[in-house]
């Protein structure tokens, strides 16, 4: 019998034990790939880009992005808010049911039994009204800096196609109180759906061709709002158009990225550069230094050999940016939540309409045109805007201003000009609508088709359309075209939007405050 | 490759497409056109085949309760009952513009939602409504109640003698 060294045979007991002691470190490793806040550049890239829900930023960000002023951070805002309304959404989920017989009782379970139900309620609600006023104004930013020019340009059709997705959303959630409100509201918004009938009645071809009755059918699954509606419109608000959402603003945050960060004027060649007034040295070249790819992108001009001068590492500035404004939005969602509580109005009758029926108030802009005429203003008109906006990177390609307010010349004057005559416009519109009635008050037996091509509607944007035109041809600048009618629209939809809220009461008749309002 | 390229087009082979990319394109349009198919039937699903609710036919009393210059209102089924010199007849209380339920007024019908007003007879005198007030068929049934098809429109002045 031959004798071999044996190995000592490990401890496997003692490694056990040992491991067991260091398993809060090791767990802790595990997480915190690197155990503490990095030091160096090189450590702040790693802690992006090895992080999966922070590397869809870059690992350095210019200066000028994180600029309150440029931005106000309306971006961050929208996505705050819509964080915040999954999260209460999912919790809302718990006890909401769909149906008919008790989807208005488990609201009101979760008004008045439901522990914290009735504060999570209220965030869900205040945190929708601020995304769409977010929305609303992080394209009219975008607009007004130039951001959309090239290659911004499908990005700007991504962020047109998520304002349709931010308005669904808010449409269908409106429904499920299942309440009067929610009820009357619905049923003109079908209705609205089922408006291309005006036109096709108007032509006689309805019985061959009724794209109305065919929208309306889809989106209520009946002729009516009931229970059929009501699970379809709960797919669509919990599954299918957050789903759309997410995936549309996966694809708007890649595409900031692939076209090199937020709009911003070149800065000037060689050096670190000056801007501002300010003389900013942020990149020491050091002669140990390599940059990966993830420092790459996408520029007019290479900045191979020249340090990427005027930029800061986006850990720890931009997070700690874009954690402050989803913080501050949290915050104000929660201050609203705590001291107005979300409407609830007794149950959905489909008997008696609630009176004045009126839609949330990023939609009374619109049911103030479409008190004119259905399709043109539920339909048309919004389409004709919508198109409009979708094609102004398209029909403006000149370069410059970018990422600056009114960033060529003399375009904050065009803009001032806009206002003011799209504001008159309105206001005259209104006036002569309020007093004097429309053709119908004149013709009783006009055809429609008048009525749908001639209202105060349509006119008011024809004016705007002219105006915009005048401008092109006097300042010569497509942009400042562009400028004049984007300026207009804000105009016209925000006095409508007002107009509507404040001044049309039952019968949807004109009083100058609600207090006016008749008792009944 | 660069020869097959260059070889002139003759009667027999008009465009030299080589066997592989005619195969791939083949596998292409049959997969999208599998997809778009299957997309379609996919979708078709959401469009209802049957319409849910109620048959939409309402019996609503003997003619007797129905006095000479009277008007009733069915709430349930969205409609009022005139009863004149000629007969009996039911206008459609829902508004063509939007699907409010309109309301009586001393002129004819009011709509609450977006200022439509009807005279008596059910024409539009102001306001966005594209169409006049709907009449709807009266007929009477077997135990000699009047009965309103609330699906069948009848034109402006059909009046059942009662």
């Amino acid at each position: 019998m031959a004798t071999t060294v044996q190995p000592v045979p490990p401890n496997a007991t003692r490694e056990f034990l040992q491991n067991l002691v260091r398993l809060p470190r090791t767990l802790k490793d595990a997480w915190f790939r690197l155990g503490r806040p990095p030091e160096s550049e090189r450590e702040e890239s790693q802690a992006t880009f090895h992080n999966l829900f922070l590397h869809i930023h870059s690992v350095r960000i210019h200066r000028r992005s994180l600029a309150p002023g440029l931005t106000l951070g309306l971006g961050i805002i929208s996505t705050a808010s819509f964080v915040i309304l999954c999260v209460t959404g999912v919790l809302l989920m718990v006890y909401y049911k769909p149906s008919t017989a008790l989807a208005y009782d488990s609201i009101k379970d979760l008004h008045y039994v439901v522990f914290t139900g009735r504060f999570i309620r209220n965030i869900h609600r205040w945190s929708a009204h601020v995304m769409v006023a977010a929305v609303f104004l992080h394209m009219a930013r975008v607009f007004y800096t130039g951001s959309y020019k090239k290659p911004r340009e499908f990005n700007w059709l991504v962020g047109l196609g998520l304002l349709v997705m931010t308005l669904a959303l808010s449409f269908t959630g409106y429904l499920l109180p299942y309440d009067q409100l929610a009820y009357w509201a619905t049923t003109i918004g079908a209705n609205i759906a089922n408006s291309p009938r005006e036109l096709t009645d108007a032509l006689g071809i309805t019985q061959w061709f009724n794209p109305g009755g065919f929208q309306k059918r889809l989106l209520l699954g009946a002729n009516f709002v009931g229970e059929d509606s009501l699970i379809r419109f709960y797919i669509l608000h919990v599954f299918v158009l957050p789903a759309a959402l997410i995936t549309l603003l996966g694809v708007h945050f890649w595409r900031i990225r692939k076209d090199g960060g937020l709009a911003r004027p070149e800065d000037p060649m060689g050096g670190p550069a000056e801007w501002s007034g300010k003389i900013t040295k942020v990149f020491e070249p050091l002669a140990t230094k390599t940059y990966g790819l993830m420092a790459v992108v996408r520029g007019r001009r290479a900045t191979v050999n020249r340090g990427p001068e005027n930029t800061v590492m986006s850990w720890p500035h931009l997070f700690w940016a874009e954690l402050a404004v989803f913080m501050l939005t949290t915050a104000f969602a929660l201050i609203l939540a705590y001291y107005f509580d979300a409407p609830l109005k007794e149950l959905a009758n489909p008997a008696v309409p609630e009176n004045p029926a009126k839609a949330p108030w990023y939609f009374l802009g619109l049911q103030e045109l479409v008190s004119y005429s259905a399709f043109m203003g539920g339909l048309a008109i919004p389409a004709i805007a919508w198109i409009g906006l979708a094609l102004i990177p398209f029909l403006d390609q000149k370069s410059g201003g970018e990422g600056v307010w009114f960033g060529t010349a003399g375009e904050r004057f065009v803009a001032l000009k806009s206002w003011f005559i799209g504001l008159v416009a309105v206001v005259g519109m209104l006036t002569v609508t309020v007093n004097y009635g429309w053709m119908r008050n004149w013709f009783p037996s006009i055809n429609q088709l008048w009525i749908i091509l001639i209202n105060p509607g349509s006119i008011l944007v024809l004016l705007y359309m002219a105006w915009s035109l005048w401008v092109l041809r006097r300042q010569n600048s497509v942009r400042h075209a562009a400028v004049a009618l984007f300026t207009c629209f804000l105009v016209g939809f925000t006095v409508l939007t007002y107009f509507a809220t404040v001044h049309r009461g039952p019968n949807w008749l004109f009083y100058w405050w609600p207090s006016q309002w008749p008792v009944h | 490759m660069s020869e097959l390229n260059e070889k002139k087009p003759s009667r027999l082979e008009p465009f030299p497409v080589p066997r592989r990319s005619f195969l791939s394109l083949a596998a292409l349009g049959s997969f999208f056109s599998a997809i778009g198919i299957a997309l379609a039937g996919a979708f078709r699903l959401p469009g209802p085949a049957v319409l849910p609710g109620p048959v939409r036919r309402y019996k609503i009393g003997h003619p007797e309760e129905f006095a000479v210059g009277s008007e009733t209102r069915f709430e349930e089924a969205n409609f009022m009952v005139f009863r004149d010199a000629q007969g009996v007849f039911a206008i459609s209380a829902v508004c063509t513009h939007l699907g409010c339920s309109v309301a009586r007024s001393p002129s004819g019908f009011a709509c609450p939602c977006h200022g439509s007003r009807f005279a008596a007879n059910g024409d539009v005198a102001r306001g966005p409504a594209p169409r006049a007030l709907p009449w709807l068929e009266v007929g009477r049934a077997a135990d000699g109640q009047l009965v309103v098809y609330a699906e069948n429109e009848v034109p402006k002045g059909t009046r059942f003698k009662a």
